[in-house]
């Protein structure tokens, strides 16, 4: 598949900023600045980027506890997203959702989820409503191979396909849903094997591909466009930190060091960079302003989230039930 | 004045907000041929078609979803779960998506649809088909929660739960859908949060839904030979409860029973005695009475159901020892 030079810099940049901001994030939680339940995505990249690039911006996604990157990919911009971490008034979800509930509906991002598998018969139902309404949308919903074992997969699924809905299902398979492996959990060895189920296709691709993943995803996203139904894609790839922020040294008391060290050769930025650099679409000089202008952002973003106020308590009345007009 | 059944009032509210607004339809377990659980909905499969009238899978979390996720993208949709039973089969897309969604998000988004499902004991169904759930939607902010008694307020609360930009929980009953009363054919709706005076008294107030509404009904009027003078108040709608109109009438009665069919223990008529007791205690002549469903499951046996049916006798019962001080 061609991508062009400006996209594959694009494509790069996106994993980029992903890295940066949940590794910042992992450093800010660490250090007492962010509250909660924080789920960082690196490693996983490749994902959400490669994902979301073939998406239009009319098009939508739904995201899960680990779901920075998603909002990233769909255009989600860093001091909005760090002003919502730190609770602030000005974030995205005016402090009142954190990091598992991140949502940027003007992004067509219908929220990360905290419940396991949450958003997958919600998506099932932005399918029906697209066809409903007749428009070329499509919606993409992410969950990890924690969610598939939940009902809500089955269910949304089973709806998305007997409406041949408009639905790509993305399983990031991390390989562990908390300490549990998902061969344990599941006892397969390729989670996509469950579309046959649902009578629609399933395909196992490296997460860790940036290449790959575009390829994959483009192919099921214009296939659920042309109106043939939904797809279930499984990506497999690896988380480097634990499974929330604040879990003891990485995840190591369940997970061999020796694997977390293999996955991070399979680092899929380090990958794509090589790539580039070998096939001259991109010089040292250029990535390297490129991560400048990366940590300038990330540094905006803290000043504005530093700066800005927290919610006055009467919002969490005004935002308990809309009041009459 | 013509005459028509709850059933059909539900059902003509349906039809009027199918036919005049193209965002609304109707998706659940044998909403077409069948008419749903109830058969509300029958024949409007005929005037309305497959698009509007939407069979679903015995997936409840799916239809739950379904409604979710069409709300959140611009159209009203109106889900049925057939039983209230079986809402403990998709509580999370009711508890933490439906409910939370326009907070968690900061008001970002809207989910203007409406869950309507049947509650009450009846008919020896038993204790799986027979459970008054409501009172977990009461305990979860975001909800808007309506228990209709009368063919008119039928139509004009769920005409209103239609119009409505939050998410309603509308809660039919099984013992009424087959009594009459007047129904104006125009369109008009019933405010939510406002509270309905069915019989003006001067005595005891008695605060009742659905078909207890009928049982006060019937024992005030033989309380008016005794020379006792029941003021019966339907709060209509339960979350939020009109609490001034019920203030006002045990500021002029001193005396106050509360009659609602959910379990005793936490139930509907437990909050409304507690909210009384906390801010109308100097007003009050005689401790409050709750009656509701013993704290047992529903039994299935047809003496023993009939027992169990909070009704007539418990209101007689609940009358004598409010008029002893």
């Amino acid at each position: 598949m061609q991508i062009s030079d400006k996209n594959n810099i694009e494509l790069l940049r996106t994993m980029k900023r992903i890295r940066t901001f949940d590794e910042t994030c992992q450093k800010l939680f660490v250090a007492g600045r962010i509250p909660g339940a924080l789920h960082c995505y690196t490693g996983e990249e490749a994902i959400a980027t490669g994902v979301c690039k073939v998406l239009e911006p009319s098009d939508y996604i739904l995201s899960t506890h680990r779901g920075h990157g998603h909002l990233i990919a769909k255009g989600g911009e860093f001091k909005y997203m760090l002003a919502e971490l730190f609770g602030k008034s000005t974030g995205y979800c005016k402090g009142m959702g954190g990091s598992m509930h991140l949502a940027s509906v003007k992004h067509g991002i219908l929220g990360a989820n905290g419940i396991v598998g949450g958003g997958i018969c919600i998506a099932a139902g932005v399918g029906f409503s697209i066809k409903y309404q007749g428009t070329d949308q499509v919606v993409v919903c992410f969950f990890g191979d924690g969610g598939i074992s939940t009902g809500f997969f089955h269910e949304g699924l089973n709806l998305a396909s007997i409406h041949n809905a408009p639905v790509v299902f993305v399983c990031e398979n991390n390989l562990y849903s908390i300490s549990m492996t998902s061969k344990r959990a599941t006892g397969l060895d390729k989670l996509s094997t469950r579309a046959v189920s649902y009578n629609m296709p399933g395909e196992t691709v490296d997460g860790n591909d940036i290449l790959a993943v575009y390829e994959s995803a483009y192919n099921a996203i214009e296939r659920a466009r042309a109106g043939k139904g939904p797809t279930l894609l499984e990506y497999i790839t690896y988380r480097w930190r634990g499974h929330h922020a604040g879990e003891a040294g990485d995840g190591l008391f369940y997970r061999e060091k020796k694997e977390l060290e293999s996955w991070k050769t399979k680092d899929p930025i380090r990958r794509y960079q090589a790539l580039l650099l070998k096939e001259g679409k991109i010089t040292e000089e250029k990535i390297e302003k490129m991560e400048m202008d990366i940590q300038q952002e990330m540094d905006d973003a803290i000043e504005f989230a530093n700066n800005s106020p927290y919610p006055k308590a009467e919002s969490i009345i005004e935002l308990s039930m809309l009041k009459k007009e | 004045m013509r005459e028509i059944t709850v059933r059909e009032a539900l059902r003509e509210s349906l039809r009027y907000n199918l036919a005049h607004n193209d965002k609304v339809f109707l998706a659940g377990e044998d909403v077409s041929v069948v008419g749903g659980g109830m058969g509300v909905s029958k024949g409007l499969i005929d005037e309305f078609g497959e698009k509007r009238i939407v069979d679903t899978p015995i997936s409840e979390n799916a239809i739950v979803g379904l409604g979710i996720g069409a709300a959140l993208t611009g159209l009203r949709p109106v889900v049925e779960i057939m039983y209230i039973d079986f809402v403990t089969c998709c509580a999370d897309m009711i508890l933490n998506q439906m409910a939370k969604i326009h907070f968690i998000f900061g008001g970002q988004v809207k989910v203007p649809m409406v869950l309507k499902t049947v509650s009450g004991t009846s008919g020896g169904n038993a204790a799986q088909h027979s459970n008054n759930f409501y009172p977990m939607f009461l305990n979860t902010p975001g909800l808007v929660v309506m228990a209709p008694s009368t063919p008119y307020d039928s139509k004009g609360m769920f005409n209103m739960a239609i119009e409505d930009d939050n998410p309603v929980i509308f809660i039919e009953h099984k013992r009424i859908y087959n009594i009459k009363g007047h129904v104006p054919e125009d369109h008009y709706t019933v405010p939510i949060g406002v509270a309905d005076v069915k019989k003006e008294g001067q005595d005891i107030t008695i605060v009742a839904t659905q078909a207890l509404v009928y049982d006060a009904l019937s024992v005030a009027e033989d309380m008016e030979e005794e020379g006792i003078s029941i003021e019966v108040i339907d709060p209509r709608t339960l979350n939020p409860l009109d609490k001034a109109t019920i203030f006002e009438s045990v500021k002029k009665t001193g005396r106050l029973i509360i009659a609602d069919e959910s379990c005793l223990n936490c139930g509907f008529a437990s909050e409304v005695a507690s909210s009384v007791a906390e801010e109308m205690f100097d007003y009050l002549d005689a401790p409050v009475v709750r009656i509701g469903s013993p704290d047992t499951s529903a039994p299935y046996s047809h003496p023993l159901e009939l027992e169990y049916i909070p009704g007539k006798e418990e209101i007689r019962e609940a009358i004598k020892k409010v008029k002893k001080i």
